[in-house]
């Protein structure tokens, strides 16, 4: 239903704001205006900080949050408010797979079950249903006799396969990857990554990857997009960010992961950031960053940047790095 | 605060020698022997369950009700904490020497204002008064980077971040200037330029006070960073232990090696298949005899089935507990 080259997912202006009960009033604004795409068969990174929104972009996408405005398309399709049923019918093209593996799965529910449990709510038969369940299991790498186990039986990387497994069951388009790999073990991490890598190969799938953790995000996206206070600051294939990143929040973010290297991390010119993401309750009105940035210029404080391109081949919203061009 | 920077040398200011701790009759620490050095940073790293937290908070007898230390000795400037009586530890505690947690807010009194939090060392081990008191916290507040401390120090640990939390642990911590602080993942649950703020903080502390330093951590990037010298534990034990620049230049462990391939890099090659470490991470219950990393080790053989001693690789602190150290570009 595509037309070859447009996206698979185009999110415009979207807003997700959250009023605050109670005397004083007043609204979050969790996500605030923001825009971007995500090709078929790519992978396109939401990166940033606790409370900058990401997250609640990918709650809103898929359903979980009530979007305030803004425009969801889904193979050109508007997604941003759908009723009941025409949600639970996008749940063949969209699903997601969240942190913890541990509370994503019914822990009293037989692991075929819970992989098999999509496919009962589409109406599948039995019979057709046990033998898909084999495939999954067979295509996340589980043996299949760990269809009649419990999550209590399978370690915290089984688990995340499992749930990979569910989330693949009725072949969506798209998954959305929140902190997929950020509850396991180290020497875990890396097995669930290739997974990762592998069935977006083999199964063509698009991928919204939503992590804090940098090193995994440059391994694994195309494009990154780096939120801030429920705004886009940067955004940009993820090799021209993590090579030359314009943005004055995008270079302390990147300089703030230590690597493991102990000599090059020594050598190394580091931003130290100085005090807290701002309340959201209360953001600055000019630059959402502007409180924390190290080359904010005067009028940082009134004016909000927009997304504008950058010679490195990022678009940023700064004032200073990405001036918006004079017009002619 | 000083104008001498303080020593930093060999000298321990902890010892853990030999160290048992056991859970339902199983030994989860078997054996771990570590050295902090005056005005050294240690980094205790290894993956859940290795038993990198329970030893560290053995060393102030903090341990869960379930877990005893069934043998060792824990030795604070020669004075062995593992055999010291509770009214004696809690002289020590916070004085001589201090432990910071991974979630700053379950650690402090919610109902008691950040303030006096850290004022409450310096009174029971001090006894100074209120005012003095007040006095050197606000300072302390300062000095680790809390802005405006007089109004911060009246507010409660719900009004300020988890970044502002653990400044307020780290200045709780080290009020009575003590020659140890054990760090239980002090950055696990902070945003990475909040990480970058506290870890910096943390090494300001050190070259100022000389106090000695463990960090317990599962990310190989904080280590790199911070540490003088790196323990490696896995299954309970110490696998590797070396100065920082040898342990990742050189490890002899293929535990270690492993670790530090599996980890995508900033700099490393992007959408290539990563390394992995085969199976997982075995239960206390499931460790198998002789090295505890053989049912993962790709260069195990039948000689593992016995336990390989902690065995120096080089006259300058090196160890690694393998058969097989020889062979380790086998894996590369």
């Amino acid at each position: 239903m595509t037309n070859p080259g447009s996206p698979l997912l185009s999110v415009r202006d979207l807003k997700i704001h959250f009023p605050i009960r109670g005397s004083q009033g007043g609204v979050v604004k969790a996500v605030d205006g923001i825009s971007f795409d995500i090709p078929s068969g790519r992978t396109v990174a939401l990166v940033g900080e606790s409370g900058c929104g990401k997250s609640t972009t990918a709650y809103g996408i898929i359903g979980l949050e009530p979007v305030t405005s803004g425009s969801i398309q889904f193979e050109g399709r508007e997604i941003a408010h759908l009723d009941k049923q025409s949600r639970r019918a996008l749940a063949t093209d969209i699903q997601i797979v969240f942190q913890d593996p541990s509370a994503a799965l019914n822990p009293k529910m037989a692991i075929g079950d819970s992989i098999g449990e999509p496919l009962v709510i589409q109406g599948w038969r039995r019979d057709k249903r046990k033998q898909r369940v084999r495939e999954l299991l067979d295509l996340v790498g589980l043996p299949e006799a760990y269809a009649e186990r419990t999550p209590n039986a399978l370690s915290g990387g089984q688990r995340q396969r499992v749930v990979i497994a569910r989330a693949l069951a009725l072949s969506p388009k798209l998954l959305v990857l929140d902190e997929p790999v950020s509850a396991l073990d180290v020497s875990i991490r890396s097995q669930i990554l290739n997974l990762l890598m592998q069935l977006q190969k083999e199964l063509g799938l698009s991928y919204l990857f939503i992590s804090h953790d940098l090193s995994v995000v440059r391994h694994l996206a195309d494009d990154v997009i780096v939120m801030y206070l429920g705004t886009v600051v940067e955004e940009g294939g993820a090799e021209a960010l993590f090579e030359a990143p314009q943005h004055p929040y995008t270079q302390a973010l990147i300089s703030a992961i230590p690597l493991p290297d102990p000599k090059a991390q020594r050598s190394r010119e580091r931003i130290i950031l100085k005090g807290d993401l701002p309340s959201p309750l209360n953001p600055p009105t000019g630059c959402p960053f502007v409180g924390r940035c190290p080359i904010r210029i005067e009028p940082c404080g009134n004016i909000r940047p927009s997304l504008q391109p950058v010679a490195s081949g990022t678009r940023a919203a700064c004032l200073v790095r990405a001036p918006v061009p004079l017009a002619a | 605060m000083m104008t001498e920077t303080p020593p930093r040398d060999w000298t321990p200011v902890l010892a853990i020698k030999d160290l048992r701790i056991q859970i339902g009759g199983l030994d989860v620490v078997d054996g771990v022997s570590l050295t902090a050095g005056r005005g050294r940073i240690l980094a205790v790293v290894g993956e859940s369950g290795c038993g990198k937290s329970l030893t560290a908070l053995s060393i102030l007898r903090l341990l869960p009700k379930a877990a005893r230390i069934a043998g060792g000795r824990i030795e604070l400037e020669g004075m062995d904490l593992a055999h010291l009586s509770e009214k004696d530890l809690e002289d020590i505690r916070g004085n001589q020497a201090s432990i910071i947690f991974q979630e700053p807010i379950a650690s402090l009194n919610p109902l008691m204002r950040v303030g006096a939090q850290v004022e409450e060392a310096l009174r029971l081990h001090r006894g100074l008064s209120h005012a003095e008191a007040q006095r050197e916290a606000l300072a302390m507040l300062a000095s680790v980077g809390i802005p405006d401390p007089q109004n911060r120090a009246r507010q409660y640990p719900f009004e300020l971040s988890g970044g502002m939390c653990q400044r307020v642990m780290i200045a709780a911590a080290l009020i009575c200037r003590p020659r140890l602080l054990i760090a239980d993942e002090p950055t696990t649950a902070l945003d990475v330029t909040i990480q970058a703020q506290i870890l910096d903080l943390m090494k300001r502390l050190r070259d100022e006070v000389g106090t000695s330093i463990i960090i317990i951590t599962h990310d190989m990037g904080v280590v790199a960073e911070m540490a003088d010298d790196v323990a490696v534990m896995y299954g309970g034990r110490v696998v590797e232990r070396g100065p920082v620049d040898t342990i990742f230049a050189a490890p002899a462990h293929p535990y270690t090696y492993l670790l530090l391939a599996t980890v995508p890099r900033l700099d490393g090659r992007r959408k290539s298949t990563l390394r992995t470490i085969e199976g997982i991470v075995p239960g206390v219950d499931q460790w198998p005899q002789g090295c505890r990393f053989r049912s993962r080790c790709p260069l195990a053989t039948d000689v593992c089935a016995r336990r390989p001693s902690l065995d120096p690789v080089d006259a300058i602190g090196h160890a690694a507990a393998c058969w097989h150290k020889d062979r380790l570009r086998e894996i590369a």
